[in-house]
Order: C-alpha cells, then sequence, then structure tokens
C-alpha cells in the first residue's frame, strides 16, 4: 500500500513505447504532482473560506453543493469567464508575463518534496538550496506584477512585499541551515532518512530537540511572511492597499496569482515537514502501517489547518512592526539556534545537553522580548463615548 | 567546434555586449548592469573550463566561481549605494552631466 | 554540440544584448534576470549544480532586485525624450567588437585546448564543502570579513543625510 503510486507509475510507464519511457516517466509524475496539489488547493480555498467562517461565528459558504462542497467549482468558473481587463496604460508585455513568472518558480519548488517512500520526483544532491533558489526567483514576480500596473497603490504593495520577503528570507534560510549542520547533507531525501529512527516510540523529528522546535517554530513564522499570509499580508491587505499588487489583474490571471500564493504556502509547508516533521515518517513507532504518503498529506493538512487558524485569531502587522519583529527579534535567535545547533551536535547524549541547549534557547528569547519591548507601556483602557 | 570551445565563444560575446553597453550607454546604472554582465562571462569561461579542462576533481573552477558570484553581489550593492548617493546630489544619473571633476 | 547549447545561448545572447539596448531601464534590469536565468540553466547544462543554483539565488533573488530597486529610487524613467546613448558610443562599441574579434580569434585558433571528452566530473556538495573548510579556508574566511565591510559601507553611503538638514 506504502508504495501504491510508486508501483502505479512504474506499470504506466511500462505501457509506453521503450524509446519514450523516460519522457514518460518525467510527464506522469509531473501530472501526478500538479494534479494532487491543484486539487488541494482546491480543497483548501473552501477550507479556508468555511473555517474563518466558523472562526468569525458565521457560516462560510454553503449553498452552491451539500455544506458548500461544490464551492471551488464555482469559483474557477468564475474565474475562467471573467472578463479580462488589462489597463491603457500599464506596460503589457510584463503585466501578462507576472503571473507566469509566479506560479512556474512555486511549482518547480514543489518537486524536490519528498512526498513518501521513494517518492520524491526530483533527488538532487543540492535539494534544499534549490528550493530556496527558485523561492528568491518568486520575488522578481511580485515587483513585475506591482511596477506593471502604472497605479501607486500597486507599486506599493509590491515594494512593501519584497521588503517583507527579503527580510524574511535570511531567517528562513537560517533555521533550515541548522537542520543541514545536524543531518550533513542538503538533499531532502538524506534529511528525512536521518530522521526516520525511533527511541522506543517517539520518533527521532527534529522538532522534538530543542534547537528543532526553535527552529521549527522560526522557520513557520518566516514561512508564513514569505508567503504574504496573514498577519503578514499587510502588502495585500484588503482594507490597507485594496489589495496590493494584483490590483489590475482580473479573471484568470487573478486566479493564477491565487494558485501561485497558495501552492507557494503548500511547498513551504512541506519543506518545514520535510526538514523538522520528519516528512513521512509515522509519529509513533507501531503506526509505521499506514503508508506514507498518507502521513506526509495529513501533516500538510494540519499545517495549513495552523495557518488557517492564525489567520483568523491574529490581527495584522504594520510594516514598521514587521520588519522590526525580523531584523530585531528573529535575526538572533536564528543565529543563536545556529550555535546550539553545534553544541548539541558536539555535546554527548544525555540529560546535560538537553538542559544546556534548553536555557540556551529560551534564555535569549526572553531576553530579546523583554529587551525590543519593554518601550511600549500600555495603561488601563479608558473609554470614551459620545454621549459625554 | 567543441563544446568549450562554443562556451569560451559565447562567454567572449557576453564580455562583448557587457563591455559595449559599458561605454555606450549614459545611465549609470545601465554601466552598472553592464560590468555585471562581463562578470557573468567571466565566471562562464571558469565553469566551462572545469568542466573540460584538465584535473576537474580540483574543483577548483566551481570554488573560483563561488566567490565571484559572492564579490560581485557585494560590489553590485556598493556600487548601487555610490549610485544613489550620488542621484541625491545631482539629481541626475546621467553620467555626462556628473562632470565638476572635470579639468 | 548539442541543440540545449544553442538553445541557452540565443537565449543569453539575446536577453543581453536586450539588457544593453532597451530604454526603458526597468525592460532593461528584466532582461538582466532573463540573462541571469538563462546562465543558470547553462552552468547546469555543464553540470556544475551547485554554481547554478547558486546563481538563481543570488543574482536572480538579489542582484536584480537590488538593481530593481535602485532604478525606482532614482527615477529612472523618467527622462523620455534624452539620448539613451552617450556621445562617442561608436567608439565604445568600436571597442567591443575589436575585443570580441581578438578573443574569439584566440579561441578557435588555440591550439592548447584540450580536446579529449571526459566524463562528466562529480561534484558533490559534501565534496564542495570539504574544500570550502580545508583548502579554500582563507578566502571563506576573507570573504565573510569583504561581505560586512559592504553591507555597511553600502548601508553608510545611501544613508540619509543628519536628520537636522532635512
Amino acid at each position: 500500500m506504502d508504495l501504491a503510486w510508486v508501483n502505479l507509475k512504474h506499470w504506466l510507464v511500462g505501457l509506453a513505447p521503450a524509446a519514450a519511457q523516460p519522457w514518460f516517466a518525467s510527464l506522469i509524475t509531473v501530472a501526478a504532482l500538479i494534479g494532487a496539489f491543484a486539487s488541494l488547493f482546491a480543497v483548501t480555498t473552501l477550507l479556508e473560506r468555511k473555517g474563518l467562517g466558523r472562526m468569525q461565528n458565521r457560516y462560510g459558504p454553503n449553498r452552491v453543493g451539500p455544506f458548500g462542497l461544490l464551492q471551488p467549482i464555482a469559483d474557477g468558473v468564475k474565474s475562467l469567464t471573467k472578463e479580462d481587463i488589462v489597463p491603457r496604460s500599464a506596460d503589457a508585455v510584463v503585466h501578462f508575463l507576472a503571473p507566469m513568472v509566479l506560479v512556474v518558480p512555486v511549482f518547480l519548488a514543489l518537486a524536490v518534496l519528498p512526498v513518501g517512500r521513494n517518492m520524491a520526483a526530483v533527488d538532487l544532491d543540492a535539494g534544499v538550496l534549490f528550493f530556496f533558489a527558485v523561492g528568491a526567483a518568486t520575488e522578481l514576480a511580485v515587483f513585475m506584477a506591482g511596477w506593471s500596473s502604472r497605479n501607486k497603490y500597486s507599486m506599493l504593495g509590491a515594494m512593501r512585499a519584497l521588503a517583507q520577503m527579503i527580510s524574511y528570507e535570511l531567517p528562513l534560510i537560517l533555521s533550515a541551515v541548522t537542520v543541514i549542520m545536524a543531518v550533513g547533507s542538503l538533499s531532502t531525501t538524506e534529511i528525512v532518512r536521518a530522521q526516520s529512527g525511533y527511541w522506543g516510540i517517539l520518533p527521532q523529528w527534529h522538532v522534538l530537540t530543542p534547537w528543532g522546535f526553535a527552529g521549527f517554530i522560526l522557520f513557520m513564522i518566516a514561512a508564513a511572511a514569505e508567503s504574504n499570509r496573514s498577519p503578514f499580508d499587510l502588502p495585500e491587505g484588503e482594507s490597507e492597499i485594496i489589495a496590493g499588487y494584483y490590483i489590475e489583474y482580473s479573471g484568470f490571471k487573478f486566479a493564477l496569482f491565487f494558485l501561485g500564493e497558495y501552492i507557494g504556502m503548500f511547498a513551504i509547508s512541506g519543506l518545514g515537514i520535510t526538514l523538522f516533521l520528519g516528512g513521512w515518517t509515522a509519529p509513533l513507532s507501531f503506526l509505521t502501517w499506514i503508508p506514507s504518503w498518507i502521513w506526509f498529506f495529513g501533516k500538510l493538512l494540519a499545517l495549513i489547518c495552523v495557518f488557517i487558524w492564525v489567520r483568523g485569531t491574529l490581527p495584522r502587522l504594520r510594516m514598521d512592526q514587521l520588519m522590526n519583529f525580523a531584523w530585531k527579534f528573529m535575526l538572533p535567535l536564528a543565529l543563536i539556534n545556529i550555535v546550539i545547533t553545534g553544541l548539541w551536535r558536539f555535546m554527548p547524549p544525555g540529560l546535560m545537553r538537553w538542559a544546556v541547549c534548553a536555557v540556551l534557547v529560551v534564555g535569549p528569547y526572553v531576553l530579546l522580548g523583554q529587551g525590543l519591548f519593554r518601550g511600549n507601556k500600555f495603561g488601563p483602557r479608558t473609554y470614551r463615548f459620545a454621549d459625554s | 567546434m567543441t563544446p568549450l570551445a562554443g562556451y569560451l565563444l559565447l562567454s567572449a560575446l557576453l564580455f562583448a555586449i557587457g563591455l559595449g553597453g559599458a561605454l555606450a550607454r549614459r545611465n549609470a546604472i545601465i554601466v552598472l548592469i553592464g560590468i555585471e554582465l562581463m562578470l557573468n562571462a567571466a565566471n562562464l569561461n571558469f565553469i566551462a573550463f572545469w568542466r573540460y579542462g584538465p584535473n576537474p576533481e580540483a574543483l577548483t573552477g566551481i570554488l573560483f566561481v563561488l566567490f565571484s558570484i559572492g564579490i560581485a553581489a557585494a560590489e553590485a550593492a556598493v556600487g548601487l549605494a555610490i549610485i544613489i548617493a550620488v542621484y541625491r546630489h545631482y539629481r541626475t544619473t546621467n553620467l555626462d552631466r556628473i562632470t565638476s571633476l572635470k579639468g | 554540440m548539442s541543440a540545449g547549447f544553442y538553445v541557452i545561448a540565443i537565449l543569453i545572447v539575446g536577453s543581453a544584448v536586450a539588457a544593453m539596448s532597451l530604454r526603458n531601464l526597468v525592460h532593461c534590469a528584466l532582461s538582466l534576470a532573463v540573462t541571469f536565468a538563462g546562465l543558470a540553466l547553462a552552468y547546469l547544462q555543464l553540470q556544475a549544480q551547485f554554481v547554478g543554483f547558486a546563481q538563481v539565488l543570488v543574482y536572480v533573488g538579489a542582484v536584480a532586485i537590488l538593481i530593481v530597486f535602485a532604478i525606482l529610487l532614482t527615477r529612472g524613467g523618467d527622462s523620455e525624450k534624452e539620448a539613451i546613448l552617450s556621445p562617442g558610443w561608436v567608439w565604445g562599441l568600436g571597442i567591443a567588437a575589436l575585443v570580441f574579434v581578438v578573443a574569439g580569434g584566440a579561441v578557435v585558433s588555440s591550439k592548447l585546448l584540450p580536446t579529449v571528452q571526459r566524463a562528466t566530473p562529480a561534484a558533490t556538495v559534501k565534496q564542495i564543502g570539504d574544500q570550502l573548510m580545508t583548502q579554500y579556508i582563507l578566502p571563506l574566511e576573507v570573504i565573510g570579513l569583504l561581505l560586512t565591510a559592504a553591507l555597511i559601507g553600502a548601508v553608510i553611503i545611501a544613508m540619509r543625510e543628519t536628520e537636522g538638514g532635512q
């Protein structure tokens, strides 16, 4: 059952003529990857709207099918049939290319994720570096979208989004570096294999070590900021700047931006799962009979639910708060985390290294928090009513 | 024409394009773009020689290019900072107008 | 000479020429980003994967964006009616053509170029890391120092003048 998809692919490839088999194998892998993640995208749009609705004490969409389950189809039809308006003063070529330059790298990034045992699409020697390289390429698409619309709000939103993405790339990459240091390889399949042992019934995931826990939290916060997810969605907040850098896009191009943003969220959550949560391994040693790809997608759905939960709960961060958070709080913590990983690696296993590393993780966090946010003293809340 | 000669010709052509643009355009930022093109042409040259030359196990070409990429990024940052500082003073990036040191 | 090499070569040369000759500065910067991406493809073709990914990460993800920010901060798109070529551009292009002729002639007529075809060399990340930490440790430390100095220098040069003068 675990190797069901791999066997299916081998059988399908066997049906093709021998000369075209490598091409056919790649084609099947690409089609399966796109199909799986595009359907996950459809499920997530519905899940997000209903989840946010329930958190805001209302039903989500519930008209289109039983419990609104056919809503993604309605959304798809709407976005395909809307009129495609391009402003007259917009730069036509760049305006047209921007959605494509966004979507292609995020789909490329999905190729190095090990979705199950032996199920990574491409097993690159420098997989994690490839992922971050294509992540950096999406920033250019954001700028192209914002600049080509010749709209002040659009340009402003694009500049803010770029500044945010560049600032949060550093904590993201530095927290991934701790995992690379501990494992000794940049290959994603190797990183998952290094986490596939068990101590008794508990898994040897990186998140269950002090440096891994800190690294996972830093990684997830930076991932939310990289995908412009709330509470970091100032560049695209509907109440602040209309829609930021995709104001002037309508119809299918807007749907492509939406798709690119969500698939980017899936890709970076997938990388977080690979680096910290053990990839396709089971959480308890007696549950390994459940297929590996079910574990991967289960963990991915759990992380998506956490993202939706955070979106419905926390208010949006202001631009200067956002930048302060990245440069003054997360970057020093990420650097200290690297030192802690080195200590963990070289101390003998036992209670001593747990104690030392835990103190070194919690200590700077508390000290930095106290030191940076001491200036914001708030008095008791006072109310002013209109009739007084 | 061997593959190595093909890559070397491509690198020479890219270098010449970068040089021509850096010498013939007025805007300071375009000159910087030309310089980046020239650096990239040299990097391509190194990697081509690493691949097809003797002793590729020493990884000399790859490491040289890695350091070159790092240095080029630092140089682009400082160059653009200088252009911004000059713009703040002269209100132009046109190189023909920045002539106060001319004798 | 495979078809892949020709496609990548046409992409690189075409976008480089566009980067040098377009009027709108942002278009030039975007063509430069396409050139960088084409060069990354050339590095992948030459089996240097680590360098290819580093090229995309550093050049496309950082240097191109830096250039774009500088264009926007210096109002690059405003001069619509000025000439884009400096006086004496003929000499500039002539020198560039001369450089290409000399270098290309040297490449084509050289007898020193190795002609024996080798198998693909292996350049795993582990080997690159080993070399960086043993033989090239001094350049690694120096480049760290250089990047720090460049970062601090760029921030200081581009910083606004004192607040009293505003």
